[in-house]
């Protein structure tokens, strides 16, 4: 199981709590992850990604053991760590970003 | 007796205000969706109890919500806002051509006839409809196709933010999008026609008389006279006549023709609000007194409302989508502010007094008058 952290504002989208567990078929990538989480919790559908291209959203971001993970390959497996459930996946919002202009 | 609810979209979550028809005790709910951007809520014609909600962030994007108790509990319903077809471009800031890209909803109009059809105006400006109560959202491309490559965004955002339906014929809808203009369709939303005939954008456009670009803030209409329409524009507030075909100016003896919002009294329909900012450089009232202006004549003719409102060091200002009335008689006028205010007037804007003070800055304001 892939122990996931969710942002305050996606925990109460999704109605669930500080941490998730997920369970991925295959290997475990980022992508694999995110595909479950999506599956497992539909109304987070375009809060992480664009639905179309799969492109992460501008501030959003990916952390696990200590290093940011938002740049990396989708395909690409996740720490040893993170598949072994020692450490979570955090999904962060970033610290920039917000335009408030209407 | 008649009960209110208005419905209060602000930066940070929405809040829900009801009274009886005195409209002098006041009950607050919320927030609701805490920290997040509500951009717009509105409830059904056919449904009162039907209530849809933008709820937008640039961190985790777009969900929409409704809610089938009034505002009690809420359910997440489809946020897949796919352009038809090739989205193609439309003009950027800097003038070169930029991909459309979805990025939030701002206005959400339900039908008159079915509380689960409901249009939805998006940034960067589309129009889309679900028949589903929110589940699945279809585009109308035809409006993009009306010159939809020299559309630019306002400084807000290129964004569909008015939507009224002729309640005499669901076919015949009007948009209002920053910065393209109004559009009519007549086909129930498969073609439209540009709007703007009379619309004259000194400074703003190189031509000020184009047929798209122009940068209309809101746009409103009385249920009684779907023919008759009143316009914020960036400056100027205009009427047509003619559902949209030609506008002429009102603004008349308005301080600052400026502004966000435009509302219609529900009773007499030559009756007119309007809330003149100083300027599009400084977004505050002028003089720094927050006055509403009546006209009862259809325009030009105007009067300051300010009964129970700043008159000394106020600087806030009324977006677009906060103000709006209830039905009973006397008709009742609602306005919120970027500080935080949400005022009522139960004399159709003779007097006015605060509902609440110490909100997040107030986005939309929808009112909805329950038996």
């Amino acid at each position: 199981m892939i122990r996931v952290m969710l942002p305050t504002h996606l925990r109460r989208l999704a109605n669930v709590g500080r941490e998730l567990e997920i369970s991925v078929e295959g290997i475990p990538t980022l992508g694999a992850v995110l595909d479950a989480l999506e599956d497992c919790y539909p109304m987070l559908r375009g809060t992480l990604r664009d639905y179309v291209t799969k492109q992460r959203r501008p501030y959003i971001r990916f952390f696990a053991c200590k290093q940011d993970l938002s740049h990396e390959p989708l395909d690409q497996p996740l720490p040893e760590e993170v598949v072994t459930g020692v450490e979570p996946l955090w999904v962060v919002g970033a610290m920039s970003g917000g335009c408030a202009n209407i | 007796m008649s009960r209110i609810r208005v419905l209060v979209g602000t930066r940070k979550g929405a809040f829900i205000l009801t009274a009886d028809g005195k409209r002098t005790s006041w009950d607050i709910s919320g927030p609701h969706f805490a920290g997040w951007e509500i951009y717009h809520l509105k409830g059904s014609y056919a449904d009162p109890n039907r209530l849809y909600a933008s709820q937008t962030s640039d961190w985790f994007g777009q969900v929409v919500h409704r809610s089938n108790d009034g505002g009690m509990t809420w359910e997440t319903v489809g946020n897949q806002f796919l352009y038809e077809g090739t989205p193609g471009t439309h003009q950027f800031y800097d003038g070169t051509q930029h991909p459309w890209e979805f990025k939030r909803v701002w206005q959400l109009e339900p039908s008159r006839a079915n509380p689960d059809t409901v249009y939805a105006g998006v940034e960067d400006a589309a129009l889309f409809r679900s028949n589903d109560g929110g589940l699945s959202w279809q585009e109308f491309p035809g409006l993009r196709s009306v010159k939809g490559h020299l559309w630019q965004p306002g400084a807000g955002g290129m964004c569909l933010h008015t939507i009224l339906i002729d309640p005499n014929d669901p076919n015949r809808i009007y948009t209002a999008i920053s910065a393209a203009g109004a559009f009519r369709t007549d086909d129930g939303g498969q073609t439209w026609c540009p709007a703007t005939r009379g619309l004259e954008s000194n400074y703003e456009l190189p031509d000020p008389y184009a047929e798209v670009g122009h940068c209309v803030h809101s746009i409103a209409m009385h249920p009684s006279r779907p023919n008759v329409l009143f316009m914020q524009k960036h400056w100027d507030v205009m009427r047509s006549d003619d559902a949209g075909d030609s506008w002429y100016e009102i603004s008349g003896n308005l301080p600052s023709d400026f502004g966000f919002p435009i509302a219609v009294h529900a009773h007499e329909p030559d009756t007119v609000y309007v809330v003149p900012i100083k300027s599009d450089s400084e977004h505050f009232p002028p003089e720094g007194k927050l006055r509403v202006y009546r006209s009862r004549v259809g325009g030009n003719d105007w009067e300051a409302l300010t009964k129970g409102l700043p008159q000394s060091d106020c600087y806030v200002n009324i977006l677009r989508s906060a103000m709006a009335v209830d039905t009973l008689d006397p008709c009742g006028v609602y306005f919120g502010t970027t500080g935080g205010q949400v005022y009522v007037s139960a004399d159709s804007g003779d007097s006015w007094a605060p509902i609440v003070r110490d909100l997040p800055a107030v986005l939309s304001v929808e009112v909805q008058t329950l038996a």
